[in-house]
């Protein structure tokens, strides 16, 4: 190695400063504020067709609630009034059990109605918001997609859309336990008024420590949180990036920097394992001395004859169930933080405006136009002030294929994008058969208009599902017909299962240019008068070039044609070449007139480059100059 | 990626994530497994199990009090009335207060330390899984899905996390509880004492039974779950193409199939569920009116007190949420057995690719790299070779160009150089030593290859590009870039070398992102550098720099270049043209030509569009 020498004593030894595993990542906020009134009527919005049901799980919790209540009474009744010394009564015994089992049977009842009605509602209620975002996701303007990733728009469609289940799960829960507080509060000073209140001081003392407890532990409960995800996405990424690792042997590195995460992420647990645990002995002495209380204070009572020994009963009855609800509504209040963060997040995609839809009376585009696209005096961008796009006027001839060429950022993508209408342009019109785009449907739009991406994009499914995306009632020949035209046929029948072969994940198992020629397949298959294809500029093999090349001639037989072209093979084949520079055009003609002009494409096209991309951004820069110069 | 190992590997995907609910013996010897595991921390382990014990028994106390203080307070007691009842009660209800102070404090003991043992066998897992994934060779990771390696090291791992905590502690505690309960009560009174356990084997049963259903089902919902977030996935990935062939009624469609379907399954589990806990809930209450009707009658006829009857009642409060959790606990086990199962099979994977025994570090000394006779096939394959009879010598200073169509094994050839994959037959050495006997580190030092689409990890640039070399310092770090070309281009971003990219950071584009990668490659200072059809995405101006920058710095590297652009490798000092795994022509550009053969094929093929122009491709 001739490398100078200079740094060649690198200490190798210490843990490298700049070593990361998994990526830094933004949490979202988890927690929001603990009521939004606009988020909950958002929310509302979803729950109200399901109204009937949740009266009717909110009356049966209340049932529920007051059986369970009950229950401590019959046996007090049992005790006081059938068993107790000197006053046995069995007739009162057979009223205690016969209302034993009444109150059982509808506490049977009540519970079932509840946990059946409010777990299948939650479910419906999931699903509609699912699928009322990923809905509206459908129509929202593709500029909101642009911006937003793919990962977020999933966590808010799954990760989110759950909380607001466990939400409203807990929340009809929430009402049954209030009741029971309350219930409990008053059958206890009912039943004696000066016992029950002795016995409920230590309610509050409970709530204290809990408002105490509550903000501290939930910073330990995220902390695991987080550092779990931490951990796991750097486990993620080992196994996703495992053969560059390999290749770079950074195993040792690696696993020391994970072996940190991890035990952050062991400690973070260990932490809020102590918060949750440290609860468990403060309710039980608490209940120890509320049981106490009731045994010195009201033992002394029934010793003195001034209290039932079945209201003593019925008080170490209650005691065991009398922290359960301050428990439960503590953590409720996180719940519904946690539920308003995600409402909020929910809400801003239900709110995205949808500002490419379909105009009132908007028409569809018939099969019989002329296939003409032409842009008058278009002007468009994707910021304010920044236009990519000015002022650009051309025409497409029905059954002509025009080629857009021109450095990355001319704007030869937006006009692709600006001729389907995935955007609005800012002034002037596109015409699509002569007609404004947007007066038209944008369904008969897609139908008359194919399009192929650069990045073929292929779901999963079968190879035939695939090709017959647009037209799900193609016929299995109509698929092989256009395989074959486009020379897809044979490497498709070479697939373990031939048209039936399942694809991986966005057509993993196939090769980039396979994806390029199923992907022209489809578009075959849709048979649209107008097609609009951008070329793919990763580079693939001489070989399936080739068959691309004929595939392209053959797609665009008989159509109209606008076409990215990236390689001169494609460009000199079209009938008309426009060549765009900042967003204008700077030159438009065949080949042969062009070279003739000896402007800007004459010079690109003598740097003796395969594709106009190859074109770096220095020489870029001297030709602009020497553009506007001519 | 590896193109030619997807299409010759059929078993892909096919292990871990498929294996079926594991067969009892191997069950139960995983179980044994997890345990043996947990005991690595035996003081954590006994803590929690004598703390189960203690705060068990403590409870069982508790409805004894409490029925002694009714009677105490009734006066049946010895004492009977006036000062000395007084006195029996506080001595009562202070001993009660005693043991629940106690109580919770050993139950705080028992849940954490059990879950602290959990959080370190599974923390000892973990660190163990990352090891033997970043071991496990190209082969193991071209047969196994990322996807199901990312759930085996998250959910698996928990099942076995959580299963001394969920399963082993449950057993103890319901043990307990059960037990000396049962001898406690029994023991009172026969009649209410079968009675007050009445519930319990209905219980258990239908819980158990509710748990290992749920679980069945879960399993189902979660590959339903998984169809539906594909679809979103897919949809919002490709929202183009929706939107290119105005398919969003078809995909609401495709979303609707999925919804329904898992939602059908939701509601299904809500009633299995439900149906269950009201029905356990119901044979409890049905045990408590009955112990309430025949311990009155008890109690009329004077055979037990009142404070008795209490104490039965409150013991059955207290026995029926562990009863009810049994299925947890059976659930746990289920669980603990298949995912144990799954992640052992992981783990106890031998690597194909290590180290022999007495390996010596690789010694570069000229840096001649030889192929001998060398054949490769890829597991499963039936034996078909990839490649056969490559045979080729590059000594220092030399560059080889390897040129073939897609799937001839030319991508193949470089990955046996770093020992990705080991040669079937034939030896592969540098400056004479095996690269089978020298350590795997050393041998991937000196070997870079750059990958055809390599993994930009979520990072700044800079750290990036010292990947395989964390220590370098900036001013190495920036001569790489500027030997690749990228330097330029990098101190144009506003964050400049501190720039995130990668999955979530600045988009690169292809040509960018394969310089990054070269940059990476270049940091190693490898003596033998392979080119994995790497500069794909490179023009080839820039291309062309890179080479002269790379000359100028390591006159005495093996260069290998795939490519099947021929402006890549005409300059190469040998090119050899591989089809169908053998080397059909080999020699100089000019070699080739003159044959008149495939290369001269591929040539006439790669200019055709511009014949007609004077200048050859690349001939700067």
């Amino acid at each position: 190695m001739s490398d100078p020498r200079d740094d060649e004593k690198e200490d190798t030894r210490g843990r490298p400063a700049k070593a990361v595993v998994g990526s830094h990542r933004d949490e979202e906020e988890v927690f929001g504020k603990a009521y939004d009134p606009r988020i909950v009527r958002r929310i509302w919005s979803f729950v109200k067709p399901y109204q009937g049901r949740i009266f009717i799980s909110v009356g049966a919790v209340l049932v529920f609630t007051l059986t369970q209540l009950a229950i401590p009474l019959v046996i007090r009744y049992a005790i006081d009034h059938g068993m107790a010394p000197g006053r046995l009564d069995r007739s009162v015994m057979v009223w205690a059990t016969g209302a034993f089992a009444a109150v059982i049977l509808v506490n049977y009842a009540a519970s079932y109605a509840q946990e059946s009605v409010v777990g299948k509602v939650a479910e419906n209620v999931l699903s509609d918001l699912r699928r009322a975002m990923f809905g509206h996701l459908q129509r929202v303007s593709l500029s909101f997609m642009d911006k937003t990733e793919v990962g977020r728009l999933m966590s808010r469609l799954q990760g989110d859309v759950n909380s607001m289940q466990e939400f409203l799960e807990t929340s009809v829960m929430s009402v049954g336990d209030i009741v029971l507080l309350f219930g409990i509060v008053s059958v206890l000073l009912w039943l004696d008024f000066r016992l029950g209140l002795l016995t409920l001081s230590t309610m509050p003392i409970l709530f204290i420590v809990r408002l105490f407890w509550l903000p501290r532990a939930k910073v330990a409960f995220m902390a695991a949180h987080e550092t779990n995800s931490i951990a796991n996405g750097a486990l993620a990424e080992g196994i996703h990036g495992v053969r560059t690792v390999q290749s770079l042997e950074r195993q040792h590195v690696n696993f020391e920097l994970y072996d940190e995460k991890v035990l952050a992420n062991l400690n973070a647990h260990l932490r809020s394992a102590r918060y949750a645990q440290v609860m468990v002995p403060i309710v039980d002495t608490l209940t120890g001395i509320a049981m106490a209380t009731v045994i010195v204070v009201g033992g002394s009572m029934v010793l003195s004859h001034s209290l039932d020994v079945g209201v003593m009963v019925a008080f170490l009855f209650y005691i065991q169930r009398f922290f359960d609800p301050i428990r439960s509504l503590t953590m409720q209040y996180s719940v519904m933080q946690r539920a308003m963060a995600s409402g909020q997040r929910i809400s801003e995609v239900l709110d995205v405006p949808v500002d490419v839809a379909d105009r009132q009376g908007a028409v569809a585009l018939s099969r019989d136009m002329d296939g003409s696209v032409e842009f008058r005096n278009v002007t468009f961008g994707y910021r304010r002030n920044q236009p990519v796009l000015k002022n650009v006027s051309f025409r497409v001839n029905p059954g002509e294929t025009v080629a857009l060429v021109g450095p990355t950022g001319s704007g030869k993508s937006s006009s692709m994008a600006l001729a389907h209408r995935f955007y609005d342009v800012w002034s002037g019109q596109v015409l699509v058969g002569g007609h404004d785009v947007r007066d038209l449907t944008q369904d008969s739009l897609g139908e008359q208009m194919a399009m192929v991406l650069q990045e073929p994009f292929l779901f999963s499914g079968t190879v035939l599902e695939n090709i017959r995306y647009h037209k799900a009632g193609a016929t299995r020949e109509e698929v092989v017909r256009a395989a074959k035209a486009v020379g897809a046929h044979d490497f498709i029948e070479q697939l373990p299962d031939g048209y039936d072969t399942e694809l991986e994940q966005r057509g993993g198992n196939l090769s980039l240019g396979q994806r390029q020629l199923i992907s022209f397949a489809r578009a075959l298959v849709a048979d649209a008068k107008i097609l609009v294809l951008d070329e793919a500029t990763a580079s693939i093999d001489s070989y399936t070039e080739m068959l691309i090349q004929k595939a392209l001639i053959k797609l665009l037989e008989g159509r109209t044609g606008l076409v990215i072209a990236h390689r001169l093979a494609t460009i000199r084949g079209a009938d008309r070449i426009i060549v765009l520079q900042n967003g204008e055009i700077v030159e438009s003609g065949n080949h042969e007139q062009l070279m003739e002009r000896k402007g800007l494409y004459a010079r690109l096209y003598n740097m003796n480059y395969a594709s106009f991309d190859d074109i770096s951004e220095e020489e870029m820069g001297m030709d602009a100059v020497a553009g506007k110069a001519t | 990626m590896h193109t030619d190992a997807k299409s010759s590997a059929p078993e892909r995907g096919k292990s871990f994530a498929h294996v079926a609910e594991a067969s009892w013996g191997k069950g139960l010897s995983t179980l044994l497994r997890i345990m043996r595991m947990t005991l690595r921390h035996p003081w954590q382990v006994a803590i929690t199990i004598v703390s189960t014990f203690i705060a068990a028994t403590l409870q069982l106390l508790i409805p004894r009090l409490l029925g002694r203080a009714i009677d105490q307070a009734q006066g049946v007691m010895a004492e009977g009335a006036g000062a000395a009842a007084q006195h029996a009660l506080w001595n009562t209800a202070l001993t009660l207060l005693v043991v629940s102070v106690l109580r919770g404090l050993f139950t705080m003991a028992q849940n954490y330390c059990g879950e602290a043992v959990g959080h370190r066998t599974g923390y000892e897992l973990r660190l163990a899984f990352y090891e033997k994934i970043q071991r496990l060779s190209f082969a193991f990771h071209d047969r196994v899905h990322t996807g199901d390696l990312i759930t085996l090291g998250l959910l698996d791992l928990d099942g076995v996390r959580m299963f001394f905590s969920t399963g082993v502690l449950r057993v103890v505690l319901l043990g307990v509880l059960i037990g000396v309960g049962a001898y406690l009560l029994i023991s009172t009174d026969l009649v209410l004492g079968v009675l007050s356990l009445s519930f319990v084997p209905f219980v258990a049963w239908r819980s158990s039974v509710t748990q290992l259903r749920l679980r069945s089902t879960w399993l189902t919902l979660q590959q339903r779950l998984s169809v539906l977030s594909r679809v979103m996935d897919e949809n919002l990935g490709g929202i183009r193409v929706v939107r290119a062939f105005a398919a969003q009624r078809h995909e609401l469609k495709k979303f609707d199939r999925a919804k329904q379907d898992a939602l059908g399954l939701a509601n299904e589990r809500v009633d299995i569920r439900v149906s269950n806990t009201s029905a356990m809930n119901f044979s409890f209450l049905v045990a408590m009116g009955l112990v309430l009707w025949f311990g009155g009658q008890k109690v009329m006829s004077g055979q037990i007190s009142v404070g008795t009857l209490a104490q039965f009642l409150t013991f059955m409060t207290i026995l029926q949420m562990p009863v009810r959790q049994l299925g947890l606990m059976v659930n746990s086990f289920a669980r603990a057995s298949t995912c144990g199962t799954r992640l052992f099979e992981l783990l106890d994977t031998e690597l194909d690719i290590k180290d022999a025994p007495g390996a010596r570090d690789l010694v570069v000394t000229d840096g001649v790299l030889r192929f001998e006779d060398v054949g490769f096939h890829y597991p499963g394959s039936g034996g078909r070779p990839t490649l056969s009879g490559i045979s080729f010598e590059a000594g220092p200073g030399q560059t080889i160009g390897i040129v073939g169509p897609p799937g001839s094994g030319k991508s193949t050839i470089a990955h046996l150089i770093p020992r990705f994959y080991d040669a079937s037959s034939g030896t592969i050495t540098i400056d004479g030593q095996d690269i089978r006997e020298v350590t795997l580190q050393s041998l991937r030092k000196v070997v870079g290859v750059v990958q055809q689409d390599a993994f930009l990890f979520t990072t700044s640039i800079e750290n990036n590009i010292a990947y395989g070399n964390p220590w370098a310092r900036e001013t190495r770090i920036e001569r790489a870039a500027e030997s690749a070309q990228l330097h330029n281009y990098i101190i144009g971003l506003p964050s400049g070398y501190t720039t995130i990219v990668g999955e979530r950071g600045a988009s690169l584009s292809g040509g960018q992102r394969q310089r990054l990668t070269i940059a990476r490659s270049l940091m190693l200072r490898p003596s033998v550098l392979v080119f994995d059809d790497s500069t794909a995405a490179i023009d080839a101006g820039t291309e062309q720099r890179i080479r002269a920058a790379m000359k100028r710095f390591a006159k005495d590297r093996v260069t290998l270049i795939i490519s099947h652009r021929l402006s890549s490798l005409m300059h190469a000092d040998q090119i050899l043209f591989v089809e169908g795994g053998r080397i059909v022509e080999r020699g100089t550009h000019g070699e080739l030509l003159a044959l008149g053969g495939r290369y001269r094929a591929l040539y006439d093929l790669q200019l055709r569009p511009d014949d007609d122009r004077p200048a050859a491709l690349g001939a700067a």
